[in-house]
């Protein structure tokens, strides 16, 4: 058998064959163990839409919900905070949200919202994923006294939103909060994480 | 290239081990199909590994999540019920591949001198695979894995006057339950895998020192050529590395059928009652353990209690399998391989290989009266190709062996 000529050229293509064709087999098996990563049908099931009755709600008062493990703000804003909202646009990075990202399309407007007074808005800031507190009063003295007509002040690094969520120029963050998908079931029902019927 | 390589073997021996245990490392040139299972152990361990990790991270080591999590992995994981399958088809293609390898060695005489070491080696690790196979089947905490586990270690509290106390420590509570599961599971993912890796790597590191045997149970390196190469041997790569890699496909489609077609393999691979939650309330009607360990657990049954104890059992039961260890020591034959053994032998061998495989049959089906004869009858057959093995080695006309590979 060492007496045979060793043919260099067979063996070199089929080595690339073989290790070509391995290579492929090796892709189509880790899809599989990849796609094992991916959020399952339980963690999607969790993910599902959440509903929030709303016809107890308050003027200023906020109800915190979970939806895909995160907080979501459901507050309702009296015909004050609606007017001041207009009052801001100097100080905010962002007051048309133009960031088309941050909010469905049917919430960019001046309140972020599909009613006016309603907001929901999820409650992660968009610096670092802490959850900012809510900090309706005027004029709080801690940030910035008359010139504050409420809003959530992020606890983590000192980032600032206005009651629609819209951040302050100057502090960490770098865009408004984001308005999940949602929109009205019924007049008191709001159903968050699905967007509106066509 | 030829830089980076030199910055290498300056400071590690790149080269140096690849030709010693690949390029440069002599295998006889006429390995046939047996000498295929080495290597496939090798790839389903690695298998096993893989999927193994990757169920771990969807699985919960509790009494009270364990079965739900199993059931999560094969419904709501994406493609969890393929890795699930991969690992369940492993262990028992693991078996297999095992089994065949350890035949090939009672082929040709690889655990003879001078290889007694790696044969030693080997048994270890086929012991420790048993452990982990046992300790994984008890994770899914079905009905088989709860009353499986029970069966097993209730054998180390028949130890006399010790026995109930091994079992209590081995328990970590006085019945099967959420602290054996726990334990068990660190033991099946993190002890046991690291010494099966450190046992395959000595098993790997002995075999290349004395070089592989061959179906001839001629040693090549004794007919060197002028450059001390053996005149009979072939560089393992790319040689045998690309012979194993056609081993390699043969079995993954073999593996991939099964997989995706039985992978319950009817009730030998996965046991149907395991897939109805452990209840320390109900044993089920019938109940043995998976197919690779019923030839020891037919040994077992097959002994009769004495003394008002069921420890002789126990005693027969692991005595079969260790006395496979004393295999390089009962053999007085001179000659290696089949192809050159007396009669004797042969016929011994075909009884021995008959009795394995129906201990292995008989330790699945009820007991009945004349299942337990059977029992008794190939225990004893069993035993006896050991215990007679010094003289029938002995006897008989072999075959003269030539001095190089016939093929």
């Amino acid at each position: 058998m060492s007496e045979q000529e060793i043919d260099l050229k067979k063996r070199r293509f089929l080595t690339s064959a073989t290790s070509v064709v391995g290579a492929v087999g090796v892709g189509f098996v880790l899809v599989p163990f990849l796609s094992s990563w991916m959020p399952s049908a339980r963690a999607k099931a969790a993910g599902a839409p959440v509903d929030v009755d709303i016809s107890k709600l308050d003027n200023g008062q906020l109800v915190r919900v979970l939806w895909r493990k995160k907080p979501v703000w459901i507050f309702k804003r009296d015909k004050t905070t609606i007017e001041n909202l207009s009052t801001l646009d100097g100080i905010l990075i962002d007051p048309n949200s133009n960031e088309l990202s941050q909010q469905p399309e049917y919430a960019k407007n001046l309140y972020r919202s599909i009613n006016p007074d309603i907001a929901v808005i999820i409650g992660v800031c968009t610096h670092l994923g802490c959850s900012p507190t809510y900090r309706p009063e005027l004029g709080a003295t801690d940030l910035g006294g008359d010139s504050w007509k409420g809003g959530f002040y992020c606890p983590c690094h000192g980032s600032k939103f206005d009651l629609a969520g819209r951040v302050y120029a100057g502090t960490p963050a770098p865009t408004n909060l984001v308005i999940p998908p949602y929109y009205f079931v019924a007049d008191s029902l709001i159903r968050i994480g699905i967007d509106p019927k066509a | 290239m030829d830089n980076n390589k030199n910055w290498i073997n300056q400071r590690f021996p790149l080269t140096k081990v690849w030709n010693e245990h690949l390029a440069e490392y002599y295998t006889p040139r006429n390995f046939n199909f047996w000498y295929f299972f080495g290597s496939l152990a090798m790839l389903v361990l690695v298998m096993q590994i893989v999927t193994g990790i990757f169920l771990t991270m969807h699985f919960k080591p509790d009494a009270a999540h364990a079965f739900a999590s199993v059931e999560y992995i094969m419904r709501d994981v994406d493609w969890g019920w393929l890795i699930r399958y991969l690992h369940s088809t492993g262990a028992s293609a693991f078996f297999i591949v095992i089994y065949l390898h350890m035949y090939r060695a009672l082929l040709y005489g690889s655990y003879k001198a001078p290889r007694e070491l790696i044969w030693i080696l080997g048994m270890v690790l086929y012991i420790a695979l048993m452990a982990e196979a046992f300790m994984g089947y008890v994770l899914p905490w079905g009905q088989m894995s709860y009353w499986g586990a029970q069966v097993i270690i209730s054998l180390f509290g028949s130890v006399p006057v010790f026995g109930p106390d091994i079992l209590t420590f081995i328990l970590g509570d006085y019945a099967v339950g959420d602290p054996a599961l726990n334990r068990f599971f660190s033991l099946h993912v993190v002890a046991l895998p690291l010494i099966l890796v450190i046992l395959v790597f000595l098993h790997i590191v002995a075999l290349h020192t004395v070089g592989s045997g061959s179906p001839d149970g001629i040693e090549i390196k004794k007919n060197k050529n002028k450059n001390g190469i053996p005149k009979d041997g072939i560089p393992f790569h790319p040689y045998y590395s690309v012979k194993d890699i056609v081993g390699v496909v043969v079995f993954l489609m073999i593996f991939s059928a099964v997989v995706f077609f039985a992978p319950a393999m009817n009730g030998y691979f996965l046991e149907g009652t395991n897939f109805v939650e452990a209840n320390p309330l109900q044993t089920p009607v019938h109940i043995a353990p998976l197919w690779y360990l019923t030839p020891f657990y037919s040994v077992l049954r097959a002994i009769p209690p004495m003394f008002g104890s069921q420890f002789p059992g126990v005693i027969g039961m692991f005595a079969a399998l260790l006395i496979l260890i004393a295999l390089p020591w009962l053999d007085r034959s001179k000659v290696k391989s089949i192809r050159y053994r007396s009669w004797p032998y042969k016929v011994a061998l075909g009884v021995f290989v008959v009795s394995f495989v129906v201990l292995g049959y008989l330790g699945m089906q009820p007991v009945t009266p004349i299942n337990a004869l059977l029992a008794r009858v190939f225990t004893i057959t069993y035993f006896g190709f050991f215990i007679l093995m010094p003289w029938f080695t002995s006897i008989g006309k072999t075959k003269p062996v030539p001095t190089r590979l016939t093929e």
